[in-house]
């Protein structure tokens, strides 16, 4: 009743990334960064160039979509990282991704000024109907762009320092750690949710203006914006890739594999653990951070622990511990949610658990795993006791 | 003398005859109905002064025609505009009652007639006089809250009544009441003595009532004496009823804690002893909501044993519905909790859209049966809700139950041993898949028991599941993992804590605090209250 | 073998994700609905989305619009706010429908604003809100408070002598500007402020037992208490069996409700609920030929003669009609020209009354206190003498009574009259 070990060893059958790809090649990662860098080419030529009255135009209805899956697309690479190469579980992840987009929505607001409903200059619109004299201190300084950048990347990381510093001194592990992380982003929700907080409450931050000067509704604002992500995407996809080919990477799967033994070798394994999970906190922060703009409202459901269970389940489905399988399947499994509830919004939850469950029972390496030709898991059992040597038949 | 031809003598029997049912009808009589006729087409405001005049009348009838009007059972039929009392309100047809005689006065359909309408304002008026006529009821609570009711007009007909009623009252408890309505009569009397032992009186009472006019007195009393025992009488009733209010807060405490326990003893079977992460439990507690009406629609007369008969059925069909997953789908995924979560996840949305599709999106309405309704009444300062009582005495039997299965049977010996070492069971010559099954079932099946817990204390409707999924799994993570009392202790305490909190900090901070403290405390025993021990634990 | 199909389906698959073109254009006028099918508010808009299928289904049987048949356009936005931005923007873009009919809660309202702002497109809102706010393309056919809260209070004050007051709501936008508009107003009427308590809980919250007792004790001081809930949709089910179970009656202490229905009534045990109250412009139980017909039309359309009918569908009813009359009136659907066409038009309401255009897109209504019945019926108590006109912008609260929301002469939504500007939507 272990997490999914694959047999203790130096190679990992699974994770084709964990080699070289200079020698082995990285496939999948090659499909990824070639489809990021044509739709970065195509979608500036098929929104402004291509007229509007052509079949091939692409409406700012098709970028924001597009924008909304790379920044999913982010957020399961994050979780990938943690959950496929490290073996930590995050059920609360989306509470990274949500506190960098509120960062944003923060500095989004500042710069809606005197065009708010009650045009009030300084405080936005919440504030003065809540009937607030002057700005909280935690607002101070979010109308300046670098500082509001530093503060998307700070502010997760700083959490998931001081969070995972507890639990993983505590050792905190396995099915413990993902029910607490679970509880931290619950309780984030509950906090945000507040409208005492100065977060805007329920409703959130929306009806944003302008970002560094362009405006947010133009076509051509959102192209640039899906550029960028894009280019995030790709960024941190090179950046996992990297950490996860280098000797680091090898004792962070060592850690996944077998985490007493490891730590019996020698290794700090919570120094190990603490950094991979800030600087996963550091990507989920950052993508939330674009998905604000282009998404055009944030609100504290984006806590909600169903978000984060979602994330997983994106991860699961493209195939975890292959850092490309956690976009696609972020990608895919959007696409679908976005097709069925226009296609067929009364029964698409069925089609979208019964997706689940399939994927899980058939493809437990997902579907890149699929694409690999592996529909069934050949590495052997978990073992169920640290000193046996022999699997247990399943 | 003349006497009467034959004719005559006819003539005066015949007038007799005829004069006779005239008088059985008293002038009384005629004049009590043409007031009561007056309700039919009367303005509220007006209603509540013919209400009086009925009242000063005297007639027999008065009391039966005040509380049909209270309770919405007065009518005139259509056709005649005669004035009916109806047997029993909403059925159809009605069992009509003659007002003046109070016996049965025939049948008719719920169209013919139409229901005399009261507001809030007329229904407190008719509860005030209804209460005077109560005190003389043969039952001891219509008597005690009759004599309730009465404080609040303390006049000098109602202190008579009173004092009358109380020469041959024999309940303590209600004598109780007479004497502390006497009391609160007697502070307005112009002797001081009288004054005095009235506060000496009421100074026993833990009533609000009471206190409030108490404090009052203090503000216009001219005696020191009085007023001295009025002060202390209103410290003395403050300390007990902030005494009464923490054992109540502490009440709360319990059963929103047994609330947790039960929702959590289910998953802490199937999570901590097949290491089962199962996304999917809320959904099996709906499930067994849902047939509690199911059951109730079933029976729609017999709403009082509908949930003793909902307990079983809802055990069954969501116990049936868990070990249908497992054999379908959980059975594939052992040893890997993750992907549990995963396709269990799946698996609550299906369950979620299923349900939505046959019994629409709406809520459900499920009715509290009449012996869980209302409260235990301890005193004026400690009332005890019945269906959360009651509920707490239900999670404390289940939770037994439970535990037995668990130590005693076979079941819960194969299924212990399973979860210690499933290599030697089977090697021990256990079943383990058909244990599996079994152990599912039951996890799933008190899921749905404690789906009927909750359809009496919130909306059935498909998200039920969702609003409780993440306090489950707090609960078994603060108590361990695999361990029953764990989650007893654990369910308990939370729920006592954030009662503890409520009030200072409001409902959402403090459920923050709890979550926060659950995190930390993870941190110190990362294991939970009573974490599991052994070499198979590790690797959980 | 699989690979091979994979990797043919993938350019496809890839092709339709990026060209995410609009259907081929057909002869019919496309009406979008917009109401949340599945999540926590699926149980109320899915009624909504169904009565816009039935107009939709009684105009096309009158011959349709402007000689073309209506077609529904139906997605389901799940309860879920960025995904509503993202279907109006589907809707309006891809689909190019000529209105939408949707949105429930304030959130999916603010957070599809921006789209139709920008698209210019035509948005009915049916549901009653906090008001503070007036966007050129939305008309509002649900209550702004002072059609629904201001007269339930007065009602309060007057009729049943409330001396004290509890301000209930859940933690949101809705609740706390209605008390902040009531407390104000309360503030005025020369109520006390420790005579007034507020008190915010959580969504979905059913945990009442502390809160009904502290409302128990804030009622026993011996002066009339009454309570105005505006406490969200499903908290109200726990939140009256514990008044139900704490023995505290309508008649000691009456609770007026801004979102407790006949559809909220019809899931519920309605024996702790007789006598309290809730004010709405709209009652199943009015009776007047026009209800009754629609309460026919709709029996007969969802086959079911159980199924109850309430405010938000009048409202929907209303806005249909409206947009009808509009489209009539200037040959044509397009946005601008509907929307310059819809202030000033009317049409009669299901109870007797006449709902008009005003200027700042809200509408004129009456308004109605009715008590609960057994039968989850409203039995009505008061009703307000005329019809009340909709005031987005409150005069009691210092930061709006300033300002006025005008889309014919001023062309603005937040026109300061102090300041003389136009900021929000028309900013310049």
């Amino acid at each position: 009743m272990s997490d999914e070990k694959q047999v203790p060893g130096l190679w990992s059958r699974t994770t084709l990334v964990a080699r070289n790809p200079a020698r082995f090649g990285d496939r999948g990662g090659t499909w990824l960064l070639g489809l990021l860098a044509a739709l970065a080419i195509a979608v500036p030529i098929l929104n402004q160039v291509v007229p509007a009255s052509s079949a091939f135009h692409l409406s700012a209805f098709g970028i924001t979509l597009i924008g909304k899956y790379m920044c999913y697309g982010m957020l399961a690479l994050a979780l990938d990282l943690i959950w496929g190469y490290c073996g930590i579980l995050s059920l609360g992840h989306a509470a990274f991704f949500s506190l960098g987009a509120y960062a944003m929505g923060m500095y989004l607001m500042r710069q809606i000024g005197r065009r708010g409903v009650y045009g009030d200059p300084i405080l936005p619109d919440f504030m003065v109907f809540l009937n607030y004299k002057q700005l909280p201190w935690f607002w101070h300084g979010f109308n300046h762009f670098p500082f509001a950048m530093l503060m998307m990347v700070l502010v997760p990381a700083l959490l998931a320092l001081v969070f995972g510093w507890f639990a993983f001194r505590s050792r905190v592990t396995g099915v413990y750690f993902s029910i607490i992380t679970q509880a931290l982003t619950y309780a984030l929700m509950l906090a945000f949710f507040r409208n005492d907080m100065g977060f805007g409450g329920n409703n959130g931050f929306t009806d944003f203006k302008e970002i560094l000067g362009f405006d947010l509704h133009s076509d051509r604002t959102r192209v640039v914006l899906l550029i960028i992500t894009a280019a995030m995407l790709a960024a941190c996809y090179l950046a996992c890739r990297a950490i996860v080919t280098s000797r680091a990477g090898r004792v962070v799967l060592a850690i996944r594999d077998a985490e007493s033994r490891t730590r019996f070798l020698g290794y700090p394994v919570e120094s190990f653990k603490l950094w991979l999970f800030v600087f996963s906190g550091i990507v989920a922060g950052i993508a939330g951070a674009l998905y604000v703009p282009q998404v055009g409202i944030i609100n504290p459901s984006e806590f909600a622990p169903i978000n984060s269970i979602e994330a997983v389940v994106w991860v699961a489905v493209g195939g975890r511990g292959t850092l490309y399988g956690a976009v696609a399947g972020a990608v895919l499994v959007n696409y679908a949610k976005t097709y069925l509830t226009g296609a067929f919004p009364e029964v698409w939850l069925y089609a979208l658990g019964l997706l689940f469950v399939l994927v899980t029972l058939f493809l437990p390496h997902g579907i890149t795993g699929l694409l690999r030709g592996r529909t069934k898991d050949k590495s052997p059992a978990p073992a169920t006791n640290t000193l046996s040597a022999e699997p247990v038949e399943k | 003398m003349k006497t009467l031809s034959w004719g005559g003598q006819f003539l005066l029997l015949l007038a007799l005859w005829v004069a006779l049912p005239a008088r059985a009808q008293s002038p009384g009589d005629a004049g009590f109905l043409s007031t009561l006729a007056g309700l039919r087409d009367a303005s509220f405001d007006d209603k509540a002064k013919i209400i009086e005049q009925i009242s000063q009348t005297g007639h027999p009838s008065v009391r039966a025609v005040l509380t049909a009007l209270m309770e919405q059972r007065l009518y005139f039929r259509n056709s005649d505009q005669k004035i009916f009392i109806g047997k029993t309100a909403d059925v159809d047809p009605l069992n009509l009652i003659d007002p003046l005689t109070l016996k049965g006065g025939g049948t008719a359909s719920a169209e013919s007639v139409t229901q005399i309408g009261t507001n809030n304002a007329l229904r407190r008026v008719l509860r005030e006089a209804v209460a005077r006529y109560s005190l003389s009821s043969p039952e001891v609570s219509v008597r005690r809250d009759a004599a309730r009711e009465m404080a609040k007009s303390l006049d000098e007909p109602t202190v008579k009544l009173l004092r009358d009623r109380l020469s041959v009252e024999t309940n303590a408890g209600v004598r109780q009441e007479i004497a502390t309505d006497l009391a609160l009569a007697a502070l307005d009397s112009p002797d001081g003595k009288a004054r005095l032992d009235a506060v000496a009186t009421l100074s026993n009472s833990v009533s609000q009532d009471v206190r409030n006019r108490l404090a009052s007195l203090i503000d216009s009393e001219k005696d020191e004496n009085v007023k001295q025992a009025a002060a202390s009488a209103v410290r003395s009733i403050d300390h007990w009823r902030t005494f009464y209010s923490g054992i109540q807060t502490l009440f709360f405490g319990l059963s929103l804690g047994s609330v947790l326990v039960l929702i959590a003893t289910g998953l802490a079977i199937t999570f901590g002893v097949m290491g089962v992460i199962n996304m999917a439990h809320g959904e099996l507690m709906m499930l067994g909501a849902y047939t509690t009406w199911v059951v109730q629609q079933a029976m729609p007369g017999h709403i009082g044993i509908s949930i003793l008969v909902a307990i079983p059925a809802a055990f069954i069909v969501a116990g049936l519905t868990g070990v249908l997953l497992e054999r379908t789908v959980i059975r594939f995924l052992y040893g890997r909790p993750l992907e549990t979560l995963l396709a269990t996840f799946g698996v609550s949305l299906i369950l979620q859209q299923t349900v939505r599709s046959i019994f629409t999106a709406l809520n459900r309405s499920v009715v509290t049966p009449e012996w869980m309704s209302g409260s235990l009444h301890l005193n004026d300062a400690l009332e005890i809700t019945w269906n959360r009582l009651y509920i707490v005495l239900f999670t404390l039997i289940v939770f037994t139950l439970v535990q037995l299965v668990m130590k005693r049977t076979r079941l819960g010996l194969d299924i212990r041993a399973v979860s210690q070492n499933r290599a030697m069971a089977k090697a021990m010559g256990i079943k383990t898949e058909w244990v599996d099954a079994m152990t599912f079932g039951l996890g799933s099946g008190i899921a749905g028991v404690a789906g009927v817990a909750l359809s009496q204390l919130t909306n059935v409707g498909p998200d039920l599941g969702q609003s409780y999924i993440i306090d489950s799994f707090m609960v078994v993570v603060f108590g361990g993992v695999g361990n029953l009392w764990g989650s007893l202790i654990g369910g308990t305490s939370m729920g006592v804590v954030n009662q503890l909190l409520e009030p200072w900090a409001g409902a959402v901070l403090a459920k923050i605090f709890v979550l926060v403290a659950l995190i930390l405390f993870i941190q110190a025993r990362p294991r939970g209250l009573f974490p599991q021990k052994g070499r198979a634990a590790e690797d959980k | 073998m699989k690979r091979k199909a994979f990797l043919t389906i993938a350019p496809l698959l890839t092709a339709g994700f990026v060209f995410a073109t609009a259907a081929a254009a057909q002869d019919t006028i496309k009406v979008g609905v917009l109401h949340s099918l599945s999540g926590t508010m699926a149980i109320s808009e899915t009624t909504l989305k169904d009565t816009v299928l039935m107009m939709i289904d009684a105009q096309n049987k009158k011959g349709g619009l402007l000689g073309k048949k209506l077609e529904a356009v139906v997605v389901d936005p799940a309860s879920d706010w960025p995904l509503f931005a993202e279907k109006a923007a589907q809707l309006l873009e891809k689909d190019k429908v000529a209105v939408v009919f949707g949105c429930w809660t304030s959130v999916s309202r603010k957070s599809v604003l921006p789209v139709f702002e920008k698209d210019n497109g035509l948005l009915f809102y049916p549901v009653q809100y906090e008001g503070e706010e007036s966007s050129k393309n939305v008309i509002y056919t649900g209550a702004a408070p002072n059609q629904q809260a201001i007269p339930a209070v007065d009602y309060l004050m007057k009729e049943v002598g409330a001396k004290r007051w509890v301000l209930e709501g859940t933690d949101y936008v809705y609740p706390r500007t209605t008390n902040k508009i009531l407390e104000a107003y309360l503030l005025a009427k020369g109520v006390k402020p420790e005579d007034i308590s507020i008190n915010y809980t959580p969504f979905g919250y059913s945990n009442w037992q502390a809160r009904v007792a502290a409302i128990k004790k804030f009622g026993s001081t011996g002066k009339k208490t009454a309570v105005v809930s505006t406490i969200n949709g499903d908290a109200n089910v726990p939140f009256y069996k514990e008044l139900g179970n704490q023995k505290i009656s309508a008649e000691d202490i009456p609770v007026v409700a801004f979102s407790v229905g006949e559809e909220e009534l019809s899931g519920v045990d309605t024996k702790p609920l007789v006598g309290q109250l809730a004010a709405w412009n709209y009652f199943e139980s009015i009776n007047t030929p026009a209800n009754k017909a629609f309460i026919d039309q709709w029996h007969t359309f969802i086959k079911n003669p159980k199924r109850t009918t309430n405010d938000p569908m009048e409202a929907t009813y209303i806005g249909f009609n409206l947009w009808v009359k509009a489209v009539e009136k200037t040959k044509s659907t397009d946005h601008e020209k509907v929307i310059a066409a819809l202030p000033g038009l009317e049409t009669a309401n299901l109870t007797g009354g006449i709902a008009k255009v005003l200027p700042n897109h809200h509408i004129t209504k009456p308004v109605y206190i009715g008590e609960v019945k057994a039968d989850g019926q409203f039995n009505v108590v008061w009703k307000s003498a005329g019809v009340v006109p909709g005031d987005a912008w409150s005069d009691f609260l210092p930061g709006s009574k300033d300002i006025e929301a005008d889309w014919v002469t001023l062309k603005c939504g937040n026109y300061n009259k102090v300041t003389k500007t136009c900021s929000g939507q028309n900013y310049k």
